[in-house]
């Protein structure tokens, strides 16, 4: 079975949102995973970072941290601030709900996150932080035709 | 690939930057709000040509100028949408409240 496991730690400045999406994108072309399957991982991420940086530690600049395993077919991403957390977690993650309307924000994060993933979990308490736990099964169609399967997914 | 403005008559034409998100969307959102009250805007034409990424903070500002021009009696639409960004607005219920045009209708050329 594939193994893989890797972790990142930077500053919570939002010019590593995108440095946090492909880092992720690049790590999971191991599994082969078809253009459609890095976007939406890709955007998993970028909300999950987004989240972190505007509502965990709203603009201050601190560290997050990713970590990605890669167990078999799956691809596992965490991520983890420390900062404000979240007082009612199931009603952060209804759709349209956001504590920031001000800031242009849709209330679709979570929603994306969910849409765009298998799995996901969120874990929270005030003043301790949160960890985003998300993971999506990268299948492998052995059938497939290989060019439809090997693309250079990673748009640097 | 950096955004850029057209304006012809009312209509604003935002060329959106290849990848749209809480980082890029920010001064985007700062110019065409400025556009919008300088330049007596009644019509957005956000055009996704060059988009390969945007997340749900490119919903949060579509949604926050679609805001601003029912306000001002004017309207919003979105052209040339490929298949993933259909799919992104799809999933925000974006098609709702603005037209979405997989290529650039000849309407939307004429303004
Ligand atoms: N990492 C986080 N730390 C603290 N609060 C969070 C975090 N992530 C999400 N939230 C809360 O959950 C709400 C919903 O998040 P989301 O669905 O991404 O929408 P949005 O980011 O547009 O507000 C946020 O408005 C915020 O109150
Ligand atoms: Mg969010």
């Amino acid at each position: 079975m594939q193994q893989n496991e890797m972790r990142l730690e930077f500053d919570s400045r939002s010019c590593n949102e995108a440095f946090a999406r492909v880092t992720v994108a690049a790590f999971m072309t191991q599994l082969n995973p078809t253009l459609e399957e890095v976007a939406d991982v890709k955007t998993a991420v970028s909300e999950a970072v987004t989240n972190a940086i505007i509502h965990g530690y709203e603009g201050r600049v601190e560290k997050i941290t990713i970590s990605c395993q890669i167990e078999g077919e799956y691809l596992l991403v965490e991520v983890i601030d420390k900062g404000k957390g979240i007082a009612d977690v199931k009603r952060a993650m209804e759709p349209l709900f956001t504590t920031k309307a001000e800031c242009d924000r849709a209330g679709m994060g979570f929603a994306f996150m969910e849409a765009f993933m298998d799995t996901l979990d969120v874990q929270s308490a005030p003043d301790c932080g949160t960890t985003v736990r998300m993971s999506k099964r990268i299948a492998r169609t052995e059938t497939g035709s290989p060019q439809s399967r090997s693309f250079p997914a990673v748009q640097l | 690939m950096e955004h850029s403005f057209t304006i012809t008559g009312t209509t604003l034409t935002v060329h959106l930057p290849s990848e749209i998100d809480h980082h890029s969307s920010r001064q985007l959102c700062q110019e065409t709000d400025r556009l919008i009250q300088r330049r007596n805007i009644r019509r957005i034409l956000f055009d996704f040509h060059d988009v390969s990424f945007m997340d749900s903070s490119g919903i949060g500002m579509i949604l926050g100028r679609y805001k601003t021009m029912r306000f001002l009696g004017g309207t919003v639409m979105a052209v040339n949408v490929g298949e993933r960004m259909q799919r992104v607005l799809t999933l925000a219920g974006v098609y709702k409240v603005i037209d979405i045009y997989e290529g650039a209708p000849e309407q939307s050329r004429l303004l």
